[in-house]
């Protein structure tokens, strides 16, 4: 059957003369409704391969197809949240969402709709007090939340995160990712996100797809992750499942592959 | 129980804190002015005592109010020609910048963002920026007197030429240096140039045209006031050299007094409208 998402023999490499390989045959087909995380140690391409899905960067070789169309351009059907937030300073909460609202459903629903909808995504991530707040005037955590109800507002076919609650302390990355396992749970989207940090891949995923190091890395191991949802952080502490796939990912990272000693 | 000391505890710190607080916006008040205060009064003591002396070319503060009170204290006055109070040099050398200053934000903001798209464009037109741009506007007038060949005209084209380069060349600087993820975000939503240039450059660059906007208002001031003096007509430029030439050198303290306070406001103008406008936003 025909995948959702198919990343088929991906490589990327970068420069002109002094050509530096990125990534090689990357494969990874992904369901409607998967929760899929990447991991891997730092530089070993784990933002290009997520740019080449959100069409930011071109691959030099492959190619990916979403619902069986060619990916070549980024577009709001594969929404991104950037690791920075990056929302628009001079735009309120409410505005940052609502022109990726206008942009995407400004021919098919009406400006109440709009308006609607803007609003109904930022109470999904609890930021309906924010409203009228610009993105300087409210907290980290609370800026990644606007971020992800800017990309949810989209309506995307595959949501892209990159990183999304890297700048974050602990107790607001534990927040944060409780906030977007629910809205998975209940919204049902597809779901790309790439991690730095074993709990939260754990935590989160329905599959973990460990990079080797690069230069010239591929997916070195993918790991089903088959914990019953809805998980809960406190639950899972004392589950010999999750503590088996978390050493698992760990011996991927620190024992297989460790992190080339030049860094 | 322990209601009493909770609530004992709560008001008597808000008591104390609000009197110190109150004695400190004073003592911040008197911290501001009192330094320019001080200043001006010491600058004035000393021009008095040293002008003062017999055989002195300027005249101390106290003959500049004495010989130049009308001036000073009707600046509405109206005689006909070139008669007539600062207010109306002031408003004929201002309508001036107006024109050129307006003329160079327009053409400044508009070739900026053209050249800041670009690379090559930035590559070949930079060095011939840097070298215009360091053209004292005085310069430029005989050129402009040639092309024009009257006065108005060429004093607004002198205005225009001294303060466009800081407009533009911010206003590129400004494009160029709008992040990657903004220009990302614009990739996902698929702004179209037109959405892109008002939703996400215009804003991004705000700072850096604002800027540069500053550098050119105080520079079309400094033109202006140059460049008057040598084509005449109403204006303050021209009313200072008017002055010299009739030997009212306190009329020429008083104009320059003026003109300084006017830059100053025109400075300010800018920077407000600036926050103004980009209020909230921090790049
Ligand atoms: N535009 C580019 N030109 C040249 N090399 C690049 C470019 N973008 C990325 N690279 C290189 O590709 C490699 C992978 O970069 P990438 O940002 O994808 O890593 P990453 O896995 O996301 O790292 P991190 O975890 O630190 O974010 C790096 O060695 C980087 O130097
Ligand atoms: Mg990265």
């Amino acid at each position: 059957m025909q995948a959702y998402l198919d990343i088929s023999h991906v490589g990327m490499s970068f420069g002109g003369k002094r050509t530096s390989v990125v990534l090689t045959d990357v494969s990874l087909t992904i369901q409607r409704g998967d929760y899929v995380s990447i991991i891997g140690h730092s530089g070993c391409g784990k933002s290009t391969l997520l740019n080449i899905v959100a069409g930011l960067l071109q691959c030099s070789t492959g190619g990916v197809l979403l619902e069986g169309k060619e990916v070549d351009s980024p577009g709001p059907d594969r929404a991104v949240v950037f690791q920075n937030h990056s929302l628009l300073p001079w735009l309120t909460v409410y505005d940052n969402v609502r022109l990726a609202v206008d942009k995407v459903f400004g021919r098919t629903k009406t400006r109440a709709e709009r308006d609607q909808w803007t609003r109904h995504n930022l109470a999904l991530v609890n930021m309906s007090h924010a409203l009228d707040k610009r993105p300087n005037e409210i907290s980290g955590g609370m800026k990644q939340r606007v971020g992800i109800a800017r990309a949810l507002a989209m309506e995307p076919k595959v949501l892209l995160m990159d990183e999304p609650f890297g700048a974050l302390d602990a107790l607001t990355r534990a927040q944060l990712q409780d906030t977007v396992m629910d809205l998975h749970q209940r919204l049902g989207n597809t779901v790309i996100m790439i991690t730095h940090d074993v709990d939260e891949a754990v935590l989160l995923s329905d599959r973990i797809v460990m990079m080797t190091n690069g230069p010239a890395a591929t997916i070195g191991e993918v790991l089903p992750v088959t914990l019953e949802r809805p998980r809960d952080r406190l639950e899972l502490a004392n589950n010999p499942a999750y503590h088996r796939a978390r050493a698992a990912v760990l011996a991927f990272l620190y024992e297989r592959h460790r992190a080339p000693s030049a860094h | 129980m322990t209601d009493t000391p909770i609530k004992a505890g709560l008001s008597s710190p808000a008591f104390s804190l609000a009197l110190p607080r109150l004695g400190g916006f004073a003592r911040d008040v008197a911290l501001r002015l009192l330094p320019p205060v001080i200043t001006i009064a010491l600058i004035l003591g000393v021009w008095e005592v040293v002008c003062r002396q017999a055989g002195s070319s300027l005249p101390p503060p106290s003959t500049v109010l004495d010989t130049s009170w009308e001036l000073i204290t009707d600046p509405f006055y109206d005689r006909g020609g070139l008669d007539k109070g600062l207010f109306w040099h002031l408003i004929a050398s201002l309508s001036r910048v107006a024109y050129g200053y307006t003329l160079s934000a327009v053409v400044g903001i508009g070739v900026g963002v053209l050249i800041g798209q670009s690379t090559l464009a930035t590559r070949g037109l930079d060095p011939v920026f840097q070298v215009l741009r360091t053209v004292p506007p005085l310069a430029w007038l005989p050129l402009s007197l040639a092309a024009f060949r009257a006065s108005d005209p060429s004093a607004i084209f002198v205005i225009f030429i001294t303060s466009v380069w800081p407009v533009l060349i911010n206003t590129s600087v400004g494009i160029r240096a709008i992040p990657q993820d903004y220009r990302n975000v614009a990739r996902v939503l698929r702004l179209n140039g037109i959405e892109y240039f008002i939703k996400i450059m215009v804003p991004a660059a705000l700072p850096y045209i604002f800027t540069g906007l500053r550098i050119g208002v105080g520079l079309s001031w400094l033109a202006i006031v140059a460049a008057e003096m040598l084509i005449g007509g109403v204006g303050i430029g021209f009313f200072i050299w008017d002055a010299w030439n009739s030997s009212l050198i306190s009329d020429i303290i008083v104009a320059l007094i003026y003109v300084g306070l006017v830059g100053f406001c025109l400075d300010r103008l800018i920077a407000l409208a600036g926050r103004l406008i980009a209020r909230g936003a921090t790049l």
